[in-house]
């Protein structure tokens, strides 16, 4: 299998502090690799780097193909009001004739089952939806990789769990190579083929993780299955390498399963 | 029709009380409404002449003045509101600019021109590009970073980014800016008619001043007046379709 | 040119000029918010008021104050009456309609909490409303100066009294034709215009700390 993304040594440094310094790994084609860190530790600015929106300090990022999409966080603002839905999944295809733009779009739309809403505003949809409209543009550009900066951070619970599995659905029907930052120890393993744990400032990486889980995955079997507690306490345990005070992992994986069967069940 | 009677009541008494007293008192300065109303339809209607030689060129000029100043306004504010270095530069010069009250111009550009209708559009241009510019600068500047990196990473070309991204971002801005230079204009076309030609609404105000026609003169402020709202009503009509993408409401938004 | 901004900075007569001028717009602003804020304070808190007036307002609103020049100079004369009538009427606007605004964007919980503490409607008015509405009457007032001065130098222009800063730059251009002295006129009525706004946006910032 080729790689995708390969990364050498890259840092980065605002003035005189270091927020990343010196990450080397490697994403392969077709490979969903999660990168989970705590707030602050630098995420934003790697992914950053990769997409090319700063100049890394030092390093190397080689793409292998000629462009890249990113899903940011903020859906409110990285849509554009002015434009209807079809308008924001039709902006990066600027290049393409008008009949094969509109195609591309209103294609996309239905994978993240978006069709009907084509002519509405994006401020006119609920927040899960307005990240299904950028994710849609971001598949419509037909990306070598999808970068994608805590993209289900700002949404509820319950629309979360839907985002991630429309994550994963798009991206097994079309094959695409994802690499999602978050600071969700749990998203990090439900999503991902494979978890880069970066420790906190200067983010280097801790840890390079294989998700011994089935490519299938079901928000209430998987989020319950022996394997995928075990990672989760494994990179929690990881995340804490710093000497902060260790948080009792197990008590916070049985309240989060409790809260969990909450959400499905209502 | 309470709403309609709340509205209109204190209005048409003002009118009431003056042609009243219009008529009683024979102020040769307040003539009653009816006669203004009278003169201003003989005088500005029905006289064709007046149309073509007073109406027509005041209202072009003040239109292209507009226009030109809103082109050039809104296209140096938008590169310099996306440049930081031009801004540091240009900035205090701006300011100094904008502070200048553009009839003091006039006579610069009296000097300049002479008198006629450049002189005009020249004093118009350079009085009320500075709302339009300056509402620009703050505009292109207000384009959020989520949305400056959206566009950079999708490689949009240059076009787009500056009529796709940064002039509707900047749009409610660039219309607010546009409202005032419109009322302004219609201020400056007044002026540098007062002071420098022999056609134009303005300059028909000073020859009824010179002919003691008062009726004449106010049936000229009506007009002005009436010209000032109209522009204003057609530019917020057309304002409220440019920008009719607005999220109504910040619960909408959100929902 | 800047030998002649010397010269003329140091004539007596020029600063004559500028002290009228200057002088004139602010008894201009004295008058204009001294009619604006109470009648922006009223239609803006009882309805009523500002339903039946505003047809007036908007009849009146778009008039440009300069088309009232010549109506105004035969009327008053060559005084200062003129132009300071004329700055007045100019500069009302901003002020009220700010003022107006300003009440409309009154939080109703501030309202509401300080009628729970007994205070009357006049005491909401002066000890809630007009401390909150502050920072956008000086903002319509840094709008009128600006407004007030233009008009001011307009109506000088048109010869509408025999000294000030525009009478000065018009006799520059009528008379011998110097252009130095126009410029340097110009460029007063400029630093003057800066002057007011930064010294305006200066008070706001210091009355309204919060
Ligand atoms: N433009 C910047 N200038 C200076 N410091 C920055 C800048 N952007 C981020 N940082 C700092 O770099 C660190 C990492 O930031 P970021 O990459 O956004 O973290 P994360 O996305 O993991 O929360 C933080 O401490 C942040 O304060
Ligand atoms: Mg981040």
């Amino acid at each position: 299998m080729s790689n995708m993304l390969e990364v050498a040594d890259l840092g980065h440094t605002y003035g005189d502090y270091e927020a990343i310094g010196g990450l080397t790994f490697t994403v392969r084609a077709g490979e969903l690799v999660c990168v989970v860190g705590p707030s602050g530790c630098g995420k934003s600015t790697l992914l950053r780097t990769i997409s090319g929106l700063i100049a890394p300090s030092r390093g190397d990022v080689s793409l292998n193909g000629s462009h890249l999409a990113v899903v940011f966080q903020d859906y409110s603002r990285s849509l554009f009001p002015w434009l209807s839905v079809q308008g924001n999944v039709e902006f990066p295809l600027r290049s393409l004739p008008r009949a094969e733009r509109r195609a591309r779009a209103a294609e996309a739309l239905e994978w993240v089952g978006l069709g009907a809403a084509a002519k509405k505003r994006p401020w006119q949809l609920s927040g899960g939806m307005q990240q299904r409209v950028a994710i849609a543009r971001a598949l419509a550009y037909r990306p070598a990789l999808l970068l994608m900066d805590e993209p289900f951070a700002s949404v509820d619970a319950q629309t979360r769990f839907e985002l991630e599995d429309l994550l994963l659905r798009v991206r097994r029907e079309h094959d695409t190579t994802v690499l999602v930052v978050t600071h969700d120890i749990d998203e990090s393993v439900y999503l991902g083929d494979r978890i880069l744990v970066l420790s906190g400032s200067p983010a280097k990486l801790v840890a390079d993780l294989e998700v011994p889980l089935p490519a299938e995955r079901d928000q209430v079997t998987t989020r319950t299955d022996e394997a995928f507690v075990a990672l989760r306490s494994k990179v929690a345990r990881l995340l804490n390498v710093g000497g902060k005070p260790t948080m009792d992992v197990d008590k916070w994986a049985a309240a989060e399963r409790e809260s969990l069967s909450e959400t499905v069940s209502s | 029709m309470n709403k309609f009677l709340q509205r209109w009541t204190v209005f048409a008494g003002l009118v009431v009380v003056w042609q009243l007293l219009g008529m009683f008192a024979e102020d040769p300065f307040f003539p009653p409404p009816s006669d203004i109303v009278t003169a201003a339809w003989e005088w500005w209607v029905l006289e064709p002449r007046n149309v073509t030689e007073h109406i027509l060129p005041s209202i072009g000029r003040l239109l292209s003045g507009w226009a030109i100043a809103s082109v050039i306004g809104v296209a140096l504010g938008l590169l310099l509101g996306r440049s930081d270095r031009a801004m540091e530069y240009a900035g205090p010069l701006l300011v100094f600019l904008r502070s200048i009250p553009p009839p003091a111009l006039v006579p610069v550009f009296l000097l300049l021109f002479k008198t006629g209708t450049p002189m005009q559009l020249a004093t118009i241009i350079f009085g009320v590009i500075w709302p339009v510019l300056l509402n620009s600068v703050d505009g292109a500047r207000s384009v959020d970073v989520t949305k400056v990196d959206t566009s950079a990473v999708f490689q949009i070309p240059r076009y787009q980014w500056v009529l796709g991204v940064v002039l509707p971002a900047a749009s409610p801005k660039i219309f607010a800016g546009l409202r005032v230079s419109l009322s302004l204009s219609l201020v400056l076309m007044v002026i540098s008619e007062l002071v420098g030609t022999d056609n134009g609404i303005g300059s028909q105000l000073i020859q009824a001043q010179r002919e003691f026609d008062y009726t004449r003169m106010w049936a000229g402020i009506v007009l002005l007046g009436v010209l000032g709202y109209g522009l204003n009503t057609v530019l917020l009509a057309v304002e409220r379709r440019a920008l009719a993408w607005q999220p109504r409401s910040r619960d909408e938004q959100h929902a | 040119m800047f030998g002649e901004l010397v010269t003329q900075l140091t004539s007596p007569a020029f600063i004559s000029h500028v002290v009228a001028t200057v002088l004139a717009v602010l008894i201009a602003i004295a008058i204009a918010i001294a009619i604006a804020v109470p009648s922006g304070l009223v239609l803006g808190s009882v309805p009523a008021v500002r339903q039946a007036t505003r047809a007036v307002i908007e009849f009146l609103r778009p008039i440009p104050s300069v088309a009232l020049i010549p109506l105004a100079l035969v009327m008053l004369g060559f005084g200062p009456e003129t132009k300071i009538t004329l700055a007045v009427y100019a500069a009302l606007w901003p002020i009220l309609f700010n003022t107006i605004y300003a009440l409309d964007e009154l939080d109703p919980l501030l309202v509401e909490t300080s009628r729970v503490f007994g205070t009357g409607r006049v005491g909401v008015l002066f000890r809630v409303a007009l401390p909150s509405a502050l920072p956008f009457v000086l903002t319509g007032i840094r709008l009128a100066a600006t407004t007030a001065l233009i008009v001011m130098v307009s109506v000088e222009l048109m010869a509408g009294s025999q000294i000030g800063l525009g009478y000065f730059i018009m006799e520059a251009r009528s008379g011998p034709g110097r252009m130095d002295q126009v410029l340097v006129g110009t460029v007063v009525a400029g630093a003057i215009g800066v002057l007011l706004n930064n010294g305006l946006e200066r008070v706001r910032r210091r009355w309204v700390a919060w």
